[in-house]
């Protein structure tokens, strides 16, 4: 006998069956259509969030190790007001690091941030942003090739042979400042000092990132050569906070050092966790306190990731579980339809069908019944993957989405399996039937 | 003439909790080709039970069944499945037919069993629905025709696959005088085209369109008589 026709024709059958049945059927594969459509769209918004968090790890270096002047929590002076605050990374330990670390750290990338005024010259305008001085360096380890709005961002020249008073605007600091207008050669005063400095560059927006739980936002930066803001400030910066004034003698807020320009491989990996320590050593040699941190973004890289992972374990299971439930919803119509067609088995038992062709028809049917459930969980799960965020942006928020295609596979896969496994029993009892005793029921 | 089915001895008993029901208890019977017979008995006669052995629905306790050349009686359930496909017409009291398939695809499910359904067979199908004066409806569905219209179904469904031996339980059960004598008329016309059929009925007037009439009771034979000629011939049944 050949088998194609016979489960062609099992299949068509079994279509026809459903079809006559159209709400029942429906009905017992909702569950299914439920289940592997709340799988395919849990995954794809799991997956866009998951992905916006890793791009944000990525956009921060994966071989750079960030450290940073922490203000000690123990310190008493910073009890008093108007005393000024000594603590952090000092321009010693930075040129210690680069020494020591020559052979691992290809470049190092030193950084003062602090807040503070910056006023245009000629108008009466005001913004507190934030103030940073760096180096050309800046624009490597920030990836800002694609980044930059108008004009240049800070080269070497700026800072060789005498610093030069320029600066790099963010994007919010233009427009707040310089609304309609070019920014590109205008000068403006910083934290409330007389010194002009000429804008040779401004930034598009910027994604803020995150470091742990605080949130570092970039629109409000105005760069300027470190040189120049030694020159300008000293060592010394004052803050203003909500009812507290104070000024903190900080040599260097940040540096970054990066361990290798390549890529992301485990050997460097490894090299970028033994500088780490490195350095660890080294600052808590150096420093009676602890006015540091390090922050390494391929340990929150892996932290995300394993993050994505458990999420992944537990989305799969409530999608085993969804998918279950389903089954279990398939089984139990299967089983009243093998109650109510016992007749029509002991008519197709007497004509000669035998137990396999019944255990057939019943399971194509489950099975059919799973798959075109399936189809239709997909189909939906995709409508709501990409309708969600196309609803979300009418209302001004932002739903990441990515389609997380073996989610897709599996959801589907596991659909079909799962009609298999709980038709299997309906379609075996049904095939088990005596013949002479289906025909005399009812 | 050729002997098409055979049993002897045969005896089935059902195992109920604690009695046991000894519904045949030794039947031996011969059937030529192109007879036609009526079982006739009381209820619990054992006529039933004997045509579903015969129809191999069943197996018998004890006893030998054999039908064409082949030894039933000791065949595990998929080889009766494909003896019930291919050498057993049944013709049921209910009709039997399946209520989601049209005239054409109900007398073709026999075929589909032996996996030989194609566009040949279809048109056997056709031509059957056609000669039980169904031409017209092939694409009706049981619930749209009348009870003899459904019978007429059946009996086209079991000659689709040429059987040896036509079983009719009660065929004309559910039918009124005037259709089941159609019915009759059509079941005659069969056999005297050759066909061998055995009817369990209760009613003379019905058995009296067979050749033969085998009585039973309590599991036994307890006559066997075969009718003449003339009274066949003549059998339009008088009321």
């Amino acid at each position: 006998m050949n088998l194609f026709p016979t489960i062609r024709r099992t299949v068509i059958m079994a279509v026809r069956n459903l079809w006559l049945h159209k709400l029942r059927s429906f009905l017992s594969v909702l569950g299914i259509i439920i289940g592997t459509c709340a799988v395919i769209s849990l995954m794809a918004f799991g997956e866009g969030s998951m992905q916006d968090a890793l791009e944000d790890i990525k956009r921060q270096g994966l071989t750079n190790i960030i450290v940073m002047s922490v203000k000690p929590p123990d310190d008493a002076t910073s009890q008093r007001r108007s005393f000024i605050a000594n603590y952090g990374l000092t321009d010693e330990d930075h040129r210690r690091m680069s020494e020591t670390l020559s052979g691992t750290v290809v470049a190092t990338l030193p950084m003062r941030v602090f807040a503070g005024e910056i006023r245009p010259v000629t108008e009466s305008r005001m913004y507190v942003g934030r103030i940073v001085g760096t180096t050309p360096r800046h624009f490597v380890v920030y990836k800002l090739e694609k980044s930059m709005a108008a004009g240049r961002f800070l080269t070497a020249e700026d800072e060789q042979p005498s610093p030069k008073n320029v600066c790099v605007i963010g994007a919010e600091v233009a427009t707040e400042l310089f609304p309609g207008e070019d920014p590109l050669n205008k000068s403006i005063k910083v934290a409330g000092k007389d010194r002009a400095f000429i804008i040779v560059g401004v930034l598009k927006n910027r994604m803020p990132s995150s470091t742990g739980a605080e949130v570092e936002k970039y629109d409000g930066d105005i760069y300027i050569p470190l040189a120049s803001c030694r020159a300008l400030l000293g060592e010394i910066s004052f803050t203003r906070s909500t009812g507290s004034r104070g000024a903190e003698k900080v040599q260097l807020n940040r540096v970054v050092l990066t361990v290798d320009e390549a890529g992301d491989t485990d050997e460097v990996r490894d090299r970028v966790r033994n500088t780490a320590d490195m350095v660890r050593a080294q600052l808590e040699m150096h420093h009676e306190k602890k006015d540091w941190d390090i922050r390494i973004p391929l340990d929150r890289l892996e932290e995300a990731e394993r993050t994505r992972d458990r999420y992944r374990v537990l989305l799969a299971f409530i999608a085993g579980i969804s998918l279950l439930v389903g089954g279990i919803g398939i089984m139990n119509i299967m089983l009243a339809t093998v109650t109510e067609r016992t007749r029509e088995i002991g008519i197709r038992r007497a004509l000669g069908a035998k137990q396999k062709d019944i255990t057939l028809q019943f399971l194509v049917e489950a099975v059919v019944q799973t798959t075109i459930g399936g189809l239709l969980g997909v189909g939906l799960g995709l409508g709501v993957v990409f309708l969600v965020p196309w609803l979300a942006d009418l209302l001004s928020q932002k739903v990441p989405a990515a389609i997380h295609q073996p989610s897709i596979f599996m959801a589907f896969f596991v659909a079909v399996v799962v009609g298999v496994l709980f038709g299997w029993y309906p379609a075996r009892r049904a095939a088990r039937l005596d013949p002479i005793e289906a025909l005399r029921h009812e | 003439m050729l002997t098409i089915a055979r049993v002897e001895d045969l005896v089935k008993n059902y195992y109920l909790e604690t009695v046991v029901v000894r519904a045949l208890r030794g039947v031996t019977l011969a059937f030529e080709q192109g007879d036609f017979v009526a079982l006739m008995g009381p209820s619990g006669s054992g006529k039933s039970t004997l045509l579903n052995l015969l129809g191999c629905l069943d197996r018998p306790t004890d006893g030998k069944y054999l039908l064409g050349d082949q030894d039933v009686s000791t065949m595990d359930d998929d080889q009766l499945s494909e003896v019930r496909s291919k050498y057993i017409g049944f013709i049921f009291q209910s009709y039997n037919l399946i209520a989601q398939y049209t005239v054409v695809e109900n007398i073709e499910v026999p075929l589909l069993y032996q996996g030989r359904v194609d566009r040949a067979t279809r048109d056997r199908c056709q031509r059957l629905a056609n000669m039980v004066g169904l031409g017209d409806r092939l694409d009706h569905r049981p619930s749209q025709l009348s009870g003899g219209q459904q019978q007429r179904v059946a009996i086209a469904r079991s000659l689709v696959n040429d059987p040896h031996v036509i079983l009719a339980d009660e065929p004309t059960g559910n039918l009124d005088t005037k259709t089941s004598g159609e019915i009759m008329e059509l079941l005659l016309a069969l056999n005297e085209s050759g066909k061998t059929i055995i009817m369990v009925t209760h009613e003379n007037d019905i058995a009296g369109w067979a050749r033969r009439i085998v009585r039973m009771r309590d599991g036994y034979i307890e006559s066997d008589t075969r009718l003449a000629a003339i009274v066949k011939r003549n059998g339009t049944v008088q009321h």
